[in-house]
């Protein structure tokens, strides 16, 4: 029997949620796993596909509004224009890191490697076709082909 | 930490990254390279360069500003240094290891 130390050869990530934070938690753990030589893909599913959609994917934000870290009453997280401020001040921090916007770091994903699939659901029930989603789309898959890729040792699945 | 590479001996910190940039040599990258089952091309020794040059101007290496450099594109980069591009090509060129998660 050959022994597995427990090294992590793939990651597939889910991204279901749409909200800046989210899609970029999970493009920077999926650009980090290639720059560590580990295989990546993407599942984008629910929400989580604005991110992939053309005409959304540069206009996402920054929820105000049930999120209790940005510290801020829920009444006034609800007031117009709190999103779009949050949401400007966040980008503000994220071009001093030298982080991409959505379309570019969708771009490098693609050529660090990373495969970009989309919920085969999630597609039907927003009514979105392939040609609404980025370029780089690799894919409409179901849940189940989605699993039949993560086979093999050292695969590990995170759900953002 | 000290370790002897192509006849020469050179710096190194524990995680194999040359501390003393001045000690580098073509010879040294090809055998650095070697460890990492690379064999370095002309083209390999180009990125080399350039990677050498940021790090001298002090510019903290991105996987993003690397692929806008207009030396290598992303794709290249990760096909010249494929188990870690960032980090193996850093190592290979004898400056220290980016501490960047992009």
């Amino acid at each position: 029997m050959s022994e597995y130390n427990g090294e992590i050869k793939k990651m597939m990530i889910i991204l279901s949620k749409a909200t800046l934070d989210s899609v970029y938690a999970a493009f920077v753990l999926a650009n980090g796993a290639r720059m560590e030589g580990i295989e990546s893909e993407m599942f984008f599913t629910f929400f989580g596909l604005e991110a992939l959609h053309k005409e959304k994917m540069e206009d996402l934000h920054v929820a105000t509004v049930g999120n209790p870290a940005m510290h801020m009453p829920t009444m006034l997280g609800g007031l117009p224009g709190m999103e779009a401020l949050a949401t400007h001040m966040m980008k503000k921090e994220m071009d001093k890191l030298d982080l991409p916007g959505v379309k570019e770091f969708i771009e490098i994903l693609s050529a660090s490697g990373v495969k970009i699939w989309a919920c085969r659901l999630a597609m039907d029930m927003f009514h979105y076709k392939k040609e609404d989603l980025a370029d780089e789309l690799d894919g409409v898959l179901t849940v189940g082909d989605f699993y039949q890729r993560a086979k093999g040792i050292g695969t590990h699945m995170l759900f953002i | 930490m000290e370790k002897v590479i192509a006849g020469k001996t050179i710096a190194v910190n524990d995680e194999g990254y040359m501390t003393d940039l001045s000690q580098w040599s073509p010879e040294i990258a090809n055998e650095l390279a070697k460890e990492a089952s690379i064999e370095l091309s002309p083209r390999h020794f180009e990125v080399l360069e350039f990677l050498q040059n940021q790090y001298k101007n002090e510019v903290p290496l991105t996987i993003r500003r690397v692929g806008a450099s207009g030396v290598v594109d992303i794709k290249e980069f990760y096909a010249l240094f494929p188990a870690g591009p960032l980090k193996m090509s850093s190592k290979i060129a004898g400056i220290p290891k980016p501490a960047s998660c992009i």
